[in-house]
């Protein structure tokens, strides 16, 4: 820590902030975004689509979870249901779809669209309303009663996917045309996981950004003690709901990609199930680390290619893994290969 | 008589049968360290949470700067000039000291929800806060995290995070507590170096710290303001005399 004490603080020589270095954690993630991006490219350029289509689940999986993060790992909120939203984004897409097939309108009023420029922000302000709904009640609570209470609202959402007949029910409803982006081949999967890809890195910049802003500054201070934040004249209940809507239309829009990358939505996108994922997700890869949600997806869609297809009971290991890094590496797989942040 | 900067009008609080706040007024003006004593159990604790905003009267009203804030959160108190400080430290551990005291800069500028521009490295955030580090004597420790600093050096952290604010009035709970003699004698120089800045409401228990600092002394039994004058007046005072001091 010596390194970090100036030592001159003479009158107008004001302790410089300790310099940044690109370091350890520095390569480390710059090796993770390159392989990200250049193995799927190798993978079509052999003539292997199905890992092409891997890839871009795995980076849908990770945005999701690089929206859970915000809400988790820096605001220290445990949102038991985020599937609410990234099952939402997902049907936002797929009625859009459905519609536009069909030449019908949502409800009789909103005439369907496929059109990806119109699906995404539409898929976002959707996710970002019902985040508004949910935290606004959610957030007057604190602790397990606020995990248990996003957990009722996402089953709320879950069982009314379920039983509105309309948009398949129980069945989910099937994306036969994949949406459209202007000028691209999104039927093309090495181009869709581009989409994909791009939308991860922004997600990502996005969160870096967000925490390094001011209001970063106060949501880490809600975080790491509430009483400081009100004590110097911050509300913290507004900073939380605003993480809060944010993080939610991030995991809303990877789930718009999700159910066009897999040209179908149904409740399980909406279950509890994957809820709990992403939270292993993001619990395995780092808590409040910006590339913990990558570290954490990779882990999860590598344990469940290589060990489902040994033993369909590969969550044993997943859980033996969990298990693992919550006991002997608390700052998850980033933190066993990059070190700790600088700042908790 | 200078005008009260903070002043407490009859102040009631009531926990069932417990009487924790009865009747207290008492005021602080402008270039004085007005400080509150009392035994343990006198209701301390509670007056000071009903000035901060954890905390309502069942009756009465609390005046900053002539404006009523009775029925204000902690945050909106704090954003019009009440800062204060907790009988223990409560600070964001993990962070470097300057950062603690940056949230306070930020929150009194009102920009906290500006999503863009990096905030770590902006002067206006960064050259107040080392001012008030430097103002408790801090400034060489502005970058190391707060689990690393000694105990007192947290007590003065605490006083610079409310000094960031640019308060109108400071409340400053026990914070000698836990403090060596000469950690205590140093805090005490910094405080009454703060007085023409910014008014104290003290509260502590070291005794010589307030016979040093304080120009009135209120003494707080049972919920109850039973004494209020100067060190000399306190002192010879027989009810504060049995009630506190001769214990």
């Amino acid at each position: 820590m010596t390194d970090q004490t100036p030592s001159g603080t003479l009158p107008g020589d004001l302790p410089a902030r300790p310099p940044r270095r690109l370091g350890r954690r520095g390569t480390v993630q710059l090796v993770m975004l390159a392989l990200l991006l250049v193995l799927p490219v190798a993978a079509d350029l052999l003539g292997h689509p199905y890992y092409v289509t891997l890839a871009s689940r795995l980076t849908l999986i990770a945005m999701a979870a690089v929206g859970l993060n915000l809400a988790l790992g820096y605001g220290g909120m445990v949102s038991f249901g985020h599937a609410a939203y990234f099952g939402l984004g997902g049907y936002v897409a797929g009625i859009g779809a459905y519609h536009a097939f069909d030449a019908t309108a949502f409800m009789g009023m909103l005439p369907g669209s496929d059109n990806l420029l119109v699906l995404w922000p539409l898929a976002m302000l959707a996710c970002g309303l019902l985040a508004l709904l949910i935290g606004a009640v959610s957030l007057r609570t604190s602790g397990v009663y606020f995990i248990m209470i996003t957990l009722a609202f996402a089953q709320m959402v879950y069982y009314f996917a379920n039983s509105w007949p309309t948009y398949g029910g129980q069945d989910g409803l099937p994306i036969y045309i994949r949406n459209q982006l202007p000028g691209l081949d999104t039927q093309d999967p090495l181009t869709f996981f581009l989409i994909c890809f791009a939308g991860l890195v922004l997600a990502m910049a996005l969160t870096s950004r967000l925490m390094g802003s001011r209001f970063g500054a106060a949501l880490t201070m809600a975080r790491l003690n509430d009483t400081r934040l009100a004590t110097a004249g911050i509300n913290p209940y507004p900073v939380r709901l605003v993480s809060f809507v944010i993080s939610a239309m991030i995991t809303g829009l990877a789930g718009a990609l999700y159910a066009d990358l897999n040209g179908f939505v149904s409740p399980s996108m909406l279950s509890w199930h994957m809820s709990g994922e992403l939270m292993v997700i993001v619990i395995l890869g780092g808590v409040g680390r910006l590339y913990g949600p990558l570290a954490g997806a990779v882990l999860y869609i590598s344990m469940e290619t290589l060990l489902g297809g040994l033993t369909e009971y590969w969550q044993l290991f997943l859980g033996l893994t969990l298990l693992g890094v919550v006991l002997f590496a608390r700052h998850g797989v980033m933190g066993w290969l990059a070190g700790r942040e600088p700042h908790g | 008589m200078a005008e009260a900067v903070l002043a407490l009008e009859g102040l009631h609080k009531r926990f069932g049968a417990l009487a924790a706040t009865d009747d207290v007024s008492l005021t602080l003006r402008s270039g004085e360290i007005h400080a509150l004593i009392g035994p343990n159990g006198a209701g301390k604790s509670t007056l000071i949470a009903q000035i901060a905003g954890s905390l309502r009267p069942d009756a009465g009203r609390i005046l900053l700067g002539g404006e009523e804030i009775t029925g204000l959160s902690v945050a909106a108190r704090a954003r019009r000039g009440l800062g204060r400080s907790f009988q223990v430290s409560s600070l964001a551990e993990p962070l470097p000291a300057i950062r603690n005291v940056m949230i306070g800069v930020q929150a009194q500028a009102g920009h906290s929800f500006r999503f863009w521009k990096p905030a770590e490295r902006d002067p206006r955030l960064i050259e107040p806060a080392l001012a008030a580090l430097a103002r408790m004597g801090l400034a060489h420790r502005a970058w190391t995290p707060v689990a690393e600093l000694s105990h007192g050096e947290r007590r003065a952290l605490e006083v610079a995070c409310a000094l960031a604010m640019k308060p109108r009035a400071l409340l400053l709970d026990e914070p000698m507590a836990g403090l060596g003699p000469e950690g205590s004698a140093r805090l005490t120089e910094l405080l009454e170096s703060l007085r023409l800045e910014v008014p104290i409401l003290l509260i502590e228990h070291d005794m010589q710290a307030v016979f040093r600092l304080a120009e009135r002394i209120s003494v707080l039994v049972a919920g109850r303001v039973i004494a209020h004058g100067d060190g000399d007046t306190i002192r010879r005072d027989p009810q504060v005399r049995d009630a506190y001091l001769g214990e």
